[in-house]
């Protein structure tokens, strides 16, 4: 047995671009989000800093549809539904269960290189003039209003979706056949449950994307009357047909965030979940009642009251295994023995992020209120608390956590902290505000505004450039760590999980005996008491 | 003077937006319980049960189920209620509209164009009495167009091919806001108008002061000859169509055995997809206007039809 691991192999390019090595599939995606990431985000700020006056002194109302249309695209598609999922999880599904790489690896290289194509092709459109539907594309105005490259940016989505389906399909298969003996489904982590959770909606969800996009193409080339009333079509089935996707997909990027944030709360507060039953199943519900909400987002588009009656009240039902997880971390800490590393941070910036996202989530599913609300900035906000404040916060939490099994490094806690508590100011200060003006009425998608909304844009924007900053810190701390950090122990955090039983980076393939699992997850409770190695 | 920079909250100015502010101010101060309650246990645990901290961990791990009982089901009874509260508020909002004051609203790329059944017509603009209940009209001319007036927490979609009705009414003159709130392309942020809500003396000058070249019956009256439509259903036509006079209001019956009640919806239809929904013992004759005429001459020729209402057939 040498002591290669996974990263010093092989040092070719060729190795890394036809490896089916799992992690090294995992850092080729990593590298490829932080790409997009940067991209979405430059266009946040750009997008922030136009709002900061009334006037549009910075970009023109073409240029600033065509960026917010870039950030909600990218974001959506490039960086939130695969981050979670083909980063850590991919990393970190075959050391959780025991096994020597995911049940299909070259599917999984596949995958990548048919999220890059996509990407490129979605950047092409980008580049080439832009897009300026708003990451919806709704209709009439995507195939019949819009001289923009449509086409162009729905053809890369479309690629990406195929990635995405072939990523959810390896992992359920994974899950189900490759676990070590002993590792029943009731000994599952956390994370797996909600990564399998997500990994059917993938499956399910995402062919519906790609017929509807398939259908927009359809009606620009052809004229074919689908969606244009002027045809014969109707505008209100894209909806439906988007939504149906569209929706599932906000818990294709929050489920597994939530399992991230069930590891993190456990090892820091050295106790097994609370309620662990009840996590696994609240995420399985989460996903089945996912797929009968989406006529939420149409509330006021002239669908029939009773269909409004129907998901208004499902939207209601969805938040209750929501509900229960929150409840359930929180009833974790009880009696724990709890230490502030910088994972546990992003966790309970998350409890509090995700807790007013997904509350301001029931504003929007109380009709009422939502004829108010809805497209204003109370929405934004809403959802940037879900997607942002509970999404990126628990991957930032979970790069953290693995950040040592990943690179074999440890990273400054002290920046590590630091960053930590800066994104948490900074987010709450961007995105807080943004609720007050959507109560007050301010509309979304606008670049110039009256002038009475101001104050609060000005403060948003302030947050903003915070944000930006916390969020560039890690790209430096973390970078240096790579290299120049402290060498990690196999097991830093002295955690159970099976991932932690093997060298830290994992050789390359993940064990060098077979694994047997003979107890439940999260016993922290007789060999897993000692500090952390980083405190 | 700081009132105008932390204009937080403007009350409502209808009947139906201080249901909605009530409805706000309860979902705040459930989130706020729920909130509150949330961080004072994160803070509690996280002081107490630090690591350095020597406290009682004694049976650490014994749990019990009966909790995970007891909060999922007052998660879903809370969520009830507020579900109940919104839903019933959400039915008065968009209730069927009386038939009073009616005014077209036309949405296009970027302007609302408004007009009173007087032939009185505006830009942007939307002149209406105060304490009264006007039906709005709405139809879209190219994409979707959402109408949304913030001070009375009231928004629906202006959806191309269909017709919405929307029922407004103000409590106090004043200037109020109109945005257009579904993203339409370019000029999105420019769409904007205002609803001038004037004392009903001041609204009956104001529309007599805007000196119409004609009210909107007649101009659809015109219309209805120069596009031929009384060809078939003036009186006298050799061509054997139904009569429109009043048939306003009134239930048709259908070739395929049911009926419709004859509504701006069902003769807007009827004009641009005539074989949908044929009158019972008429022969499918009539072709269809659709992509001939544009959303402001079809409204003309439905108010010319409505006028007919009164007359005997």
């Amino acid at each position: 047995m040498s002591d290669k691991n996974y990263l010093t192999t092989d040092y070719t390019l060729k190795s890394w671009f036809l490896t089916t090595d799992h992690k090294r599939i995992a850092i080729l995606y990593f590298a490829s989000l932080i790409f997009f990431f940067f991209i979405g985000g430059a266009a946040a700020t750009a997008i922030r800093i136009e709002l900061a006056t009334p006037q549009a002194d910075l970009v023109s109302s073409d240029v600033y549809n065509r960026l917010f249309t870039m950030h909600g695209i990218i974001m959506v598609w490039f960086f939130l539904i695969p981050s979670i999922p083909n980063t850590l999880g991919n990393f970190i599904v075959p050391l959780m269960i025991g096994a020597r790489d995911l049940a299909f690896p070259r599917l999984n290289l596949m995958s990548w290189y048919i999220f890059m194509l996509g990407g490129c092709t979605t950047l092409f459109a980008i580049v080439a003039g832009g897009v300026d539907t708003g990451w919806t594309f709704y209709t009439p105005f995507s195939t019949l209003y819009s001289n923009s490259y449509v086409i162009v940016a729905a053809a890369g989505v479309f690629i990406a979706g195929f990635s995405s389906i072939l990523t959810g399909l390896n992992f359920i298969v994974t899950i189900h056949r490759l676990r070590a003996p002993g590792l029943t489904w009731y000994r599952l982590p956390l994370f797996l449950w909600s990564l399998y959770a997500t990994s059917v909606i993938l499956v399910l969800a995402t062919p519906v994307l790609a017929i509807t996009l398939l259908l927009i193409a359809t009606e620009r080339f052809f004229g074919v009357g689908i969606f244009d009333p002027g045809i014969g079509g109707d505008p209100l089935l894209f909806q439906h047909l988007f939504w149906f996707y569209s929706h599932p997909a906000v818990y294709i990027m929050i489920l597994p965030g939530m399992g991230v944030i069930n590891e993190l709360i456990s090892c820091y507060s050295r106790k097994q979940v609370f309620g662990y039953k009840f996590v696994a199943w609240a995420s399985l519900a989460i996903a089945a009642i996912g797929f009968l909400v989406w006529g939420h987002h149409m509330f006021v588009s002239g669908q029939s009251l009773i269909a409004s009656l129907v998901f208004s009240f499902m939207s209601f039902i969805v938040a209750v295994p929501s509900a229960i997880k929150v409840f359930n971390w929180t009833a974790t800490l009880h009696k724990g023995s709890i230490h502030f590393d910088a994972p546990m941070l992003y966790a309970l910036a998350f409890i509090g992020l995700f807790t007013i996202g997904g509350l301001t989530g029931l504003f929007l599913a109380c009709l009422a209120f939502d004829v108010h609300a809805t497209d204003t900035y109370f929405v934004v906000a809403h959802f940037h608390y879900i997607m942002v404040g509970g999404m990126v916060t628990a991957y930032f939490g979970g790069l953290h956590y693995w950040w040592p099994k990943i690179t074999g490094r440890l990273y400054s806690e002290y920046w590590a902290r630091t960053a930590a508590v800066l994104i948490f100011f900074g987010f709450n200060l961007t995105f807080f505000p943004q609720f007050i003006l959507g109560a007050e009425g301010m509309p979304r998608r606008y670049h110039v505004y009256p002038p009475e909304f101001q104050v609060w844009n000005v403060l948003s924007s302030g947050g903003a450039a915070i944000l930006a900053v916390a969020y560039l810190m890690p790209l430096f701390y973390l970078g240096y760590s790579a290299f120049f950090g402290r060498r990690a122990t196999a097991n830093p955090w002295n955690a159970p999980g099976l991932e932690w039983q093997t060298s830290s980076p994992p050789p390359e393939f993940n064990f060098t005996t077979q694994p047997v699992v003979t107890r439940a997850p999260y016993q922290y409770n007789e060999d897993f008491q000692a500090e952390p190695q980083n405190a | 003077m700081w009132r105008q920079w932390i204009p937080f909250w403007q009350p409502g100015l209808s009947p139906h937006s201080g249901d909605v502010d009530l409805l706000f101010a309860g979902l705040l101060i459930a989130s706020a319980l729920v909130l509150g309650l949330l961080f004072l246990l994160l803070t509690l645990f996280c002081v107490r049960y630090r690591a350095d901290n020597q406290a009682d961990r004694d049976d650490r791990v014994a749990k019990s189920w009966h909790w995970e009982v007891g909060w999922t089901a007052a998660s879903f009874v809370c969520f009830l209620g507020l579900f109940v509260w919104g839903a019933s508020v959400y039915f008065q909002i968009y209730k069927t509209p009386a038939d009073e004051h009616d005014v077209f609203v036309v949405a296009k790329q970027w302007m609302w164009k408004t007009q009173h059944p007087g032939g009185q017509s505006e830009i942007d603009a939307l002149h209406i009495p105060v304490k009264r209940s006007v039906r709005l009209v709405m139809a879209s001319q190219d994409v979707i167009h959402s109408f949304f007036i913030p001070a009375l927490r009231l928004k629906h979609d202006v959806v191309p091919g269909r017709y919405q009705d929307l029922e407004i009414e103000v409590d106090r003159p004043g200037h109020y806001h109109l945005f257009c709130a579904e993203y339409c392309g370019t000029d999105h942020a420019g769409m904007i108008g205002e609803i001038v809500a004037m004392e009903p003396a001041d609204f009956s000058n104001w529309l007599t002061q805007q000196a119409p070249s004609s009210p909107l019956a007649d101009e659809g009256g015109v219309l209805f000859r120069e596009l031929g439509c009384s060809g078939c259903h003036g009186n006298g036509s050799k061509v054997r169509a139904p009569p429109l006079e009043g048939l306003y209001g009134k239930p048709v019956p259908l070739s395929d055995g049911t009926s419709v009640i004859a509504d701006d919806k069902y003769i807007r239809d009827s004009i641009l997809l005539p074989r949908s929904q044929v009158v019972a013992s008429y022969q499918p004759l009539m072709p269809s206007f659709a992509g001939k005429i544009s959303e402001d001459q079809l409204l003309r020729l439905v108010i010319y039809i409505k006028s007919l209402a009164g007359h005997p057939s």
